[in-house]
């Protein structure tokens, strides 16, 4: 069964379309990464398939389900950026809300979902810093106590929004690390990624996106200059020195 | 029970119930909605009475609430045109609905106690003479009114803390785990405009938006966790109770205006003096940094020249300042200082290293 399909999904601003048309099959145990210009419409990607956004048109499964019935299965790293990292809080809590879901409404996180969000901090190094105002985190520091967050919901399938955005080499490497493992685990891994050099290296899959689908598939045959011209139009800086190192 | 004790009763239970949803106002930069609510919950006030013709109707209540509710829709409405901010979209949609309170209340309910006076500034000082029989107990009846919305704010705060919190943080995460945080939003929203509408009695509508972002933005210096956040804001607005029923009395002057003054004080005290963040420990710590940041500079100004040609003019001890950027006076005072903690010697008008100087030196410039 594939981890996600997406048929016919249409996202649009007013009558400014930001998404058209979208198909996309992605199967169980890879992992994948969105590229794609600025304005191409990742976030909206993922936002809209989480229901974030709610679509002009479309569909969206999971495992042969709507996303409404599969939350529990379905791990949301969002963007950094996207909350106030000065909220009142330690890191250990920001993890533990992973198991909200879980928990839903009502129910108190219990000592078992401490240990739990506990554990997901030693997966990514983060142990130390339990206790830690977030505010005080490094942009490497906060990109990992989110990874630990997603972690913690034990998911099948994983949606993140750039997971790499503003994180040191030796983060990176290390963030790439847990990815890998999850996807040795069975679990599908779809990533925003915005550093076109990694992606061949990173990831099996790739989906090249501006506004339309270009192309999806794995990496050794959709990752190409062809493709990779119809998703970025004129700015190929990159792709002549791409094919330079080709020749 | 006293007049006096029942009426700082009061003025304590008002603040703490306004001093909870404050937090979560702060913390979701909301401060001028909620002033806009307090204000605008006149006008269900206004319609309430209109329809029931009784100051006293429970109905009230709802019908300010509801208020409440449909001033942030509005505002949500025009924010989401994008053609106008939030900001300017408060300053419309809050004197609109205010505005036609005030004429609905001169047109037609004149001489009714909706006074502006009572409105704008509450009057604490009557709320004595206004009594409820409350469980076979004699009570003034703002004393009810504000306990029981206390006493729901607190129960609904600690149901949804866990929901609260996740909608505040993370709207985004929250919305994908299944909790509805629009649904989150409206409800505290609805919370503030009851409390706005208890609390309006006592300190009138102005000052509402103190006793709800003041206590709270206070607790904000002295705490990095929301549990105690809430719990600082508490004691804030026992203190701004406490203190504004103190200076009303000494001053003979109206109780709310006093208790908003307070809630003020508090904060700017707290402002200066607050460890960590306090601007007091700020400006501390900022001296203390420098301080020590020129001594090191000093030291690997001097492990730099020693030895070389150029020593005899760098490390001058009249000199120096030039090199170094630094006023005289200053210089003189920091070469003091390493002289008697033995990291610099002089001798004839020149800067040498003792043993000590050289290993600091050494291990700042290592790392």
């Amino acid at each position: 069964m594939q981890a996600l399909e997406v048929t016919d999904l249409t996202v649009a601003y007013q009558d400014k379309p930001v998404l058209w048309d979208i198909d996309l099959d992605v199967p169980e145990g890879i992992l994948m990464a969105i590229v794609g210009p600025n304005g191409a419409g990742k976030t909206t990607l993922i936002k809209s398939i989480l229901g974030l956004i709610t679509p002009a048109a479309g569909n969206v499964l999971i495992y042969g389900k709507s996303y409404a019935a599969q939350r529990q299965i379905v791990g949301y790293v969002p963007q950094r950026g996207s909350v106030d990292w000065d909220f009142p809080t330690s890191v250990l809590d920001v993890v533990m809300m992973g198991r909200y879901g879980e928990l839903g409404w009502f129910k108190r996180p219990s000592a078992h979902d401490r240990n739990l969000a506990f554990e997901a901090l030693e997966k990514v190094g983060m142990q130390d810093f339990a206790q830690r105002q977030i505010s005080q985190l490094s942009g490497g520091q906060q990109q990992r106590t989110f990874l630990a967050r997603a972690l913690v919901q034990d998911a099948k399938l994983y949606f993140m929004d750039e997971p790499f955005q503003g994180v040191d080499a030796t983060t990176e490497r290390a963030i790439i690390e847990i990815l890998q493992n999850l996807r040795e685990q069975g679990k599908t891994v779809i990533a925003v990624h915005h550093d076109l050099q990694t992606v061949q290296e990173y990831f099996d899959w790739v989906t090249l996106l501006n506004v339309r689908r270009i192309a999806s598939g794995p990496v050794a045959d959709v990752f190409n200059t062809e493709n990779l011209r119809r998703a970025y139009g004129g700015r190929i800086a990159f792709l002549r020195e791409e094919k330079a190192a080709g020749d | 029970m006293s007049a006096s004790t029942e009426i700082l009763l009061i003025a304590i239970v008002t603040a703490t119930a306004c001093a909870l949803p404050g937090v979560f106002l702060v913390l979701r930069q909301m401060a001028m909605m909620s002033d806009a609510i307090s204000h605008t919950v006149l006008l269900g006030i206004v319609i309430g009475f209109l329809i029931f013709n009784d100051l006293d109707s429970p109905w009230l209540i709802p019908a300010a609430a509801l208020m409440g509710v449909i001033t942030v829709f509005l505002v949500e409405v025009f924010v989401n045109t994008r053609l106008v901010k939030e900001d300017a979209a408060i300053g419309i949609v809050f004197p609109a609905l205010f505005s036609i309170a005030v004429i609905l209340i001169s047109r037609y309910a004149s001489g009714v106690h909706l006074d502006s006076d009572a409105v704008l500034l509450g009057q604490l000082e009557f709320s004595f003479f206004d009594r409820t029989e409350f469980f076979g107990l004699n009570l003034a009846t703002s004393l009810v009114t504000m306990g029981v919305i206390l006493l729901v704010n607190l129960i609904l705060l600690l149901v949804f803390y866990k929901e609260l919190k996740i909608s505040t943080f993370d709207a985004g995460l929250a919305a994908a785990l299944g909790f509805s945080p629009v649904l989150i939003h409206y409800g505290l929203m609805m919370m503030v405009s009851i409390t706005a509408v208890g609390a309006f009695d006592a300190v009138g509508s102005i000052l509402v938006v103190a006793l709800m972002i003041a206590p709270a933005a206070t607790a904000w210096l002295f705490t990095d966790r929301l549990s105690q956040m809430l719990l600082f804001s508490t004691i804030a607005a026992v203190l701004s109770a406490v203190g504004g029923f103190g200076m009303a009395l000494f001053f003979d002057t109206n109780m709310g205006g006093s208790m908003a003054t307070m809630c003020g004080i508090i904060f700017i005290i707290a402002l200066l003096a607050a460890p960590n963040r306090g601007l007091i420990a700020v400006a501390l710590r900022r001296m203390r940094q420098r301080w020590e940041f020129s001594q090191t500079m000093l030291v690997i100004h001097l492990l730099n020249h020693e030895g070389t040609d150029r020593e005899a003019d760098e490390c001058r001890v009249d000199h120096l300042w030039e090199h170094l950027r630094w006023k005289p006076e200053f210089a003189e005072q920091v070469i003091r200082y390493a002289e008697d903690h033995g990291t610099v010697r002089r001798q004839r008008g020149i800067l040498n290293l003792t043993d000590e100087g050289r290993d600091i030196a050494e291990s700042a410039m290592v790392r």
